[in-house]
């Protein structure tokens, strides 16, 4: 029975890890492509979370979660276009400080627009509950999310290896220099890779909206998760991140069931223990550029 | 060496004894005429929600004074800042009152920042009014003499929630499961909850304690399902609070929930189809007394929404700081403790006024159960609450809910 339980902990920390996956995804794919770390992925989280909460009063649950990740990717393309393109070849350290600062703007326009106090919402009656499948509890709503990240990952993963759009912004990872000399601009292709990062974070944020504190500092609080999974994975790795997220939610799960007092703090010793033994992360790639 | 021109010098000169003469004199009577308040609450962190109600309802009712010729014809000076966390909140209040000269402090939520605090004023000879940590400890073992303790203490919470739950037989023979916030209100919040299993014949089968940061709950549902209790109680805080019950629901477990500690600003964040139980409360904004509801009406007139228990609890608060140094007309620490020490009684909008207990400085007051209203029942999102009968009942001493001397471990030094 004990083991059973175990094996019950570790089903619902791949669930959760697939969660993660929707925000660590994106913050990988823009460091990979243009070299920033993006302090400000947390605020398109809790953009997604705020703009679906709104949306699910007027239009309904479906038509938040399909709407409001492509809002908040459009306000991607001003992001890219007017803040983050000027600092692909500038030293890190500015695009750092922009991207915080931005973050913290970020955060107090939402306290602006919408208060500190949180909004709320709920999950349609449809998905509440919970599903028994062997000796395993599922929440209905969380398989759904499960369902959908899984769809995503395999369309992102088609995206990168079977369109001539992948092709580039691979090459662009790798050698973007002689992406350049080939005559591709590789602008365009990093408006597209932060359009698809940032509206997965809203994603992310439009789908646990009803399941967690809808609040200013909400995409504060989900960066560190999003960071310690990035890292554990490997900066540049798909798969890396992959990996890793499922791994931190299995950990925390295994955790919390033989010491849930220790259930946040496991993913920390986790991530020190990876990088111990692999500094560079799990699956992560040697790139050049960032030598 | 840079050479000014003469007249620049003397210009210059001019201007600093001109000031001196009309400028700076003025300064220092303004200042001379203002009473310097400290006010410290999280604006941050799990407990952030809530204390933004906190510092909305310590700026009116400083505005109010003001308006109203404020404290000893002297304006208050609120200095209204977040404590972020127990060390930092330390060295706001260490700076308060060294530099910034405040005469007293008032705020915090965290236990764990008050014990700071508390620790702070100790040093400095200066009182400060703990309004919204509840931990039996503070004022308990914790306690000194320039501490003031505003909240209901976890034992009372406890006790308002339990009675009410006995009353629905859902106490005695029944398998508790307990999920506890990690920190020194949640363990002191669990202490008190095992004292009233004990002394009611419940079984605690299991207790998680759970971080502060934690914003996801499933694991620990996983474990209440294999537990298989008869109620889920919540000892929780902040936001933990507004998780848990949305992730409650979301997983639609056939337990009960109920809770020991519940602020309606995390009821209100949860949303009205998520919570259901019997819950404890200070204060809510529908108790129908007079100055009660001239409060809810200044506060929701300025704010555009109506105020949640600690925005409440901030505002008497200093009202009662107010009328406190009006009467002594002092604000000498020792003065005011004698004053207070007095049990001298305060209209803080309940039926019975209120009184800070000489031994402990617990404000004594009462405190209410709730039950959760239906949603096809809620006048607007802000109505979610049913108020139990007050607690004790009205033919009790207040004092009834209260830890005693010898339950209460608190000795004031000199």
């Amino acid at each position: 029975m004990q083991f059973e339980f175990l094996l019950e902990q570790v089903v619902n920390g791949l669930v959760l890890g697939g969660y993660y996956l929707l925000i660590a995804l994106g913050l990988s794919l823009i460091f990979s492509v243009g070299g920033i770390v993006n302090l400000a992925h947390g605020a398109f989280y809790a953009l997604g979370a705020y703009v679906s909460v709104e949306l699910t009063r007027r239009l309904g649950f479906g038509a938040s979660v399909a709407i409001s990740p492509f809002a908040v990717a459009l306000l991607g393309i001003l992001f890219e276009r007017f803040i983050l393109r000027r600092f692909y070849s500038a030293d890190p350290i500015l695009s750092l400080l922009v991207t915080f600062g931005l973050a913290m703007v970020a955060e107090q326009a939402i306290r602006m627009i919408w208060g500190a106090a949180p909004v709320s919402t709920e999950i349609p009656q449809s998905f509440r509950g919970s599903v028994i499948v062997g000796d395993f509890l599922f929440s209905r709503y969380r398989l759904l999310i499960l369902a959908v990240v899984a769809a995503i990952l395999l369309g992102i993963w088609l995206l990168l290896q079977k369109t001539s759009f992948g092709r580039v912004v691979r090459a662009g990872i790798q050698r973007p220099d002689m992406v350049a000399a080939l005559g591709i601009r590789l602008q365009p292709y990093m408006t597209g890779i932060v359009m698809l990062g940032v509206g997965m974070a809203a994603l992310g944020g439009a789908f646990f909206a009803p399941i967690t504190t809808v609040h200013p500092a909400m995409g504060a609080e989900i960066m560190t998760i999003a960071f310690v999974v990035v890292v554990i994975g490997g900066l540049g790795s798909f798969w890396g991140v992959v990996i890793s997220a499922l791994l931190v939610g299995v950990v925390r799960g295994i955790a919390i069931h033989f010491e849930p007092a220790a259930g946040e703090a496991s993913i920390y010793i986790l991530m020190f223990l990876v990088l111990l033994v692999r500094p560079r992360g799990l699956l992560g790639e040697r790139i050049e550029k960032f030598e | 060496m840079i050479r000014y021109p003469r007249r620049t010098l003397l210009r210059a000169g001019a201007a600093f004894v001109g000031a001196s003469a009309f400028g700076f004199p003025a300064i220092v009577k303004a200042q001379a005429e203002r009473i310097r308040i400290g006010h410290l609450t999280p604006l941050t962190g799990f407990l952030g929600v809530i204390g933004s109600y906190a510092q909305l309802g310590v700026k009116l009712a400083a505005e109010e004074i003001n308006a109203s010729g404020g404290i000893l014809g002297k304006r208050i000076d609120l200095l209204s800042e977040d404590s972020i966390n127990p060390a930092t909140a330390a060295t706001k209040a260490q700076r308060m009152l060294e530099q910034d000269g405040a005469v007293v402090l008032l705020g915090e939520i965290s236990s764990a920042s008050s014990l700071t605090i508390m620790q702070v004023a100790e040093r400095n000879k200066k009182v400060f009014f703990s309004t919204g940590a509840r931990s039996d400890a503070l004022r308990g073992k914790n306690c000194n003499k320039y501490a003031f303790h505003c909240d209901i203490p976890n034992t009372v919470m406890v006790n308002a929630v339990g009675t009410a739950l006995s009353q629905q037989g859902m106490v005695k023979g029944k398998k508790f499961f307990t999920l506890t916030a990690d920190y020194i209100f949640g363990h002191d919040l669990l202490k008190a909850a095992k004292a009233f299993f004990g002394t009611h014949e419940a079984n605690l089968i299991g207790d998680e304690l759970i971080a502060t940061d934690a914003t996801d709950f499933s694991p620990y549902l996983l474990k209440v399902r294999q537990a298989k209790p008869d109620v889920v109680c919540c000892n929780l805080a902040g936001n933990q609070v507004t998780n848990l019950v949305k992730q409650y629901a979301e997983f639609g477990l056939p337990y009960p929930l109920v809770g020991f500690n519940l602020n309606t600003g995390d009821a209100w964040a949860a949303g009205a189809g998520n919570l259901g139980g019997t819950w404890p409360t200070v204060w809510y904004h529908t108790l129908n007394n007079p100055t009660s509801q001239a409060f809810v009406a200044a506060f929701s007139k300025k704010y555009g929404k109506p105020p949640e228990n600690h925005a409440w609890i901030d505002y008497v608060t200093l009202k009662l700081l107010a009328e406190a140094i009006n009467t002594t007309k002092s604000t000498e620490s020792n003065e005011l403790i004698a004053y207070f020490e007095k049990q001298a009684q305060f209209d803080i909008g309940k039926a019975r006024k209120a009184y800070f207990r000489s031994w402990d400085h617990q404000l004594v007051q009462e405190a209410y159960p709730f039950t959760v209203k239906p949603k096809d029942q809620m006048k607007d999102q802000w109505d979610m609450l049913v108020l139990g009968d007050a607690v004790p009942g009205a033919g009790d001493p207040l004092e009834t809910i209260y830890p005693t001397k010898e339950q209460n471990p608190c000795e004031m030094k000199a």
